[in-house]
């Protein structure tokens, strides 16, 4: 929180903020010092805000018309569909806004991961964040399930059985999962149930994240500390704030393009079928945003191992502020880093593509070189290169002398080569 | 600000490229006649979808159902738009199980505008055993709900051909060029002349499958039309304010030393 104390013009202001200081609140906000030099990677933290909010607006309109039976969910979304007045565009603002979710968080992560804005003293910032990303995947797992089509059931029942891999209680606890013994009505309608409560918590969540940035400030993409407030920083408001909404407008473009001329492009056609447990689909495949998990999970021949390879590809992201020992935040001025950040990158998206194809020849192999170097990564690389690598130096400050007084990462970088 | 943009698109590109290479595992090209729905401005053509409503009733209707539709769809704007008094005489060609009466009985009445369209089956078990073991699908959705969408359905429907000399049938399964596997339990079901259009537009195999699928467009889609207006506006209202906000921001960051 900002040093300087706040005292509000009014009397009533005061009467009011004495007893609830809302209107500190509301003054740090648009006060809370921002370094200058951020560049448009950061403007991803507003979009998303912005998505988890839409997908809770037309959620809370869905839920008004849908309805939670096997028997009756599939009809209640063509309902929707066909006879709710715009219902057409609420269920595909939300379906498609859950890729865009995805899509913008993938960006914020890996925006965090090149400039090391998980490092101290960002690291509660950067598990909170992964706790929200993990009940992210959670909310749109159940949620995929609700339409009740051919892969919400079949989605629904290879991740469920997954926790049958767990030694002995295995069996009981995806029972539990079920309410039954197999994937039916009672397991939508407690999906449904957590689809709803999800959400909140992660707006919670969202409130502590911002929280824990607002106590060091932001990050900048040349990663050192600034004093703040000073010459290197402007006012939340309105300097980053017109910045956050000229990205979002940006963003909600692509995004209109999805719902408005090719709403189903990113989903699968199976689930336009009625679920059926008699009949299962040809290939089983989850969302695009789940792909490099279920690769992971695919490509260890145990399903125990499996399933613990998977929940480790998340927890090693969490634990990364002490795998990654450089001192040095930002990829700018860690040369050695900066390429294997980009190997990952390419990593995470091979792993997402043969997640998408069958488990069998290639693809498989492909996939299991791509898990073994997901995590060499982070427990091999990271740790090795926090000791030897020779990183460039760093400014002291963004306007320092030496160079210039620009903010500009590319004369920066230049300055440094030479 | 140029590398971001860059980036962002690269991602775009990359997702659509990705599910594209997905989508074209097809062993065959599928056949494109050209739409009249798709595109920026697309819009269905209500004589073709009165025309593919007349296919769907009298050739398709016989053992798919399509439970999601009511009659009064058939007379609502973006679709076919026969007049509701069109629309009423359609329906009342049906009969549809109604009740329990004052009595406690079931009856039998003409069906109405509010009515979802009546099946050929009493149930899917029927369905299913009407048909030698394969169940006719429900249209509604069936568009929605192939890889390939409306190219697939128009391809199956062009499909059947002599099976290769290598492969033999049982009875009561057809070669099909475009069916995943070759083999459909579905005969041919479009043969030239096998309905007289009103309008007299040809009835060759190629004009009706033509018609038929995009009936089946609209019925998986019936608010198609009304997506893409709101859609372009939508599109357009977002750019001039992202320009304006552009200039805005431009005009705000120029008391700051540093660039945005």
């Amino acid at each position: 929180m900002s040093d300087h104390e706040y005292t509000p013009k009014s009397k009533l202001g005061k009467w009011f903020n004495d007893r609830l200081p809302l209107l500190t609140l509301s003054n740090h906000l648009q006060e809370y010092p921002t370094p200058k030099n951020l560049n448009y990677w950061w403007t991803f933290g507003g979009i998303l805000t912005f998505c988890l909010i839409t997908q809770i607006i037309t959620g809370l309109i869905l839920a008004m018309h849908y309805v939670a039976s096997a028997d009756l969910a599939f009809g209640s979304v063509e309902h929707i569909m066909r006879d709710v007045n715009y219902g057409w565009l609420m269920r595909y603002v939300h379906a498609n806004g859950a890729s865009m979710f995805f899509l913008a968080v993938y960006i914020h992560i890996f925006r965090s991961l090149y400039y090391g804005s998980y490092k101290s003293p960002r690291e509660v910032i950067w598990i909170i964040g992964m706790i929200i990303y993990f009940l992210m995947m959670a909310t749109a797992f159940m949620g995929y399930v609700l339409p009740w089509g051919q892969m919400s059931f079949w989605g629904a029942t290879v991740i469920t059985n997954l926790f049958s891999a767990i030694p002995f209680v295995g069996e009981s606890v995806t029972n539990w999962l079920w309410g039954g013994y197999a994937v039916d009505n009672p397991t939508l309608t407690r999906f449904y149930s957590l689809h709803y409560l999800f959400p909140f918590l992660i707006f919670g969540l969202v409130i502590l994240h911002i929280w824990a940035l607002h106590v060091p400030g932001n990050n900048n993409p040349i990663g050192i500390d600034l004093k703040k407030p000073s010459k290197d920083t402007v006012p939340f408001h309105p300097y980053i704030v017109i910045k956050d909404i000229f990205a979002l407008l940006i963003f909600l473009i692509v995004f209109a393009f999805f719902v408005f001329y090719s709403p189903n492009i990113l989903g699968h056609a199976d689930n336009y079928i009625e679920a059926n447990p008699l009949v299962t689909p040809a290939h089983i495949v989850p969302e695009w945003y789940l792909l490099p998990f279920y690769a992971i999970l695919r490509s260890i021949p145990d399903k125990l191992f499996g399933v613990i390879a998977m929940f480790a590809a998340i927890f090693v992201l969490v634990i990364l502020p002490w795998l990654d020992t450089s001192k040095v935040r930002s990829a700018i001025f860690r040369p050695l880093y900066k390429q294997f950040y980009w190997f990952l990158v390419a990593d995470v998206l091979i792993l997402g593509y043969v997640g998408a194809m069958p488990a069998e020849g290639l693809y498989l192999l492909v996939a299991r070189i791509a898990t073994a170097y997901y995590f060499l990564h982070f427990l091999v690389i990271l740790p090795v290169l926090g000791a030897k690598e020779k990183t460039l130096d760093v400014p002291l400050s963004l306007t320092e002398p030496v160079l210039g007084g620009s903010t500009n990462e590319a004369i920066i970088k230049k300055k440094k080569e030479i | 600000m140029k590398n971001f943009f860059k980036s962002f698109l690269f991602f775009t590109i990359f997702l659509f490229y990705g599910f594209n290479t997905i989508a074209a595992e097809q062993s065959h090209k599928l056949l494109d006649p050209g739409w009249s729905f798709k595109g920026f401005f697309g819009k269905f053509d209500r004589a073709q979808l009165q025309r593919g409503y007349q296919v769907y009733t009298e050739v398709c209707a016989a053992c798919h159902s399509m439970k999601y539709l009511s009659y009064r769809n058939l007379s609502q704007p973006g679709g076919p738009e026969f007049s509701e008094q069109q629309a009423k005489i359609i329906a009342s060609q049906f009969e549809v199980t109604d009740g329990p009466n004052s009595e406690g009985d079931m009856f039998t009445r003409p069906a109405r505008l509010s009515d979802k369209f009546v099946g050929p089956y009493a149930n899917d078990q029927a369905a299913t055993a009407a048909n030698g073991g394969a169940y006719p699908p429900d249209m509604s959705v069936l568009v929605k709900a192939r890889k390939g969408g409306a190219d697939y359905i128009y391809s199956v429907l062009m499909g059947y051909e002599d099976p290769p000399s290598d492969i033999t049938l049982d009875d009561g399964v057809y070669y099909n060029k475009y069916m995943p596997g070759n083999k459909i339990k579905m005969s041919q079901p479009l043969m030239a002349g096998a309905v007289e259009y009103a309008d007299g537009s040809s009835t060759s195999e190629e004009q009706m499958a033509k018609d038929v699928v995009a009936f089946l467009a609209w019925a998986a889609e019936p608010h198609l039309e009304a997506r893409h207006k709101l859609g372009f506006r939508a599109i357009i209202y977002l750019l001039i304010l992202t320009v304006l906000v552009y200039f805005s921001m431009k005009k705000l960051w120029s008391r700051i030393e540093s660039k945005v």
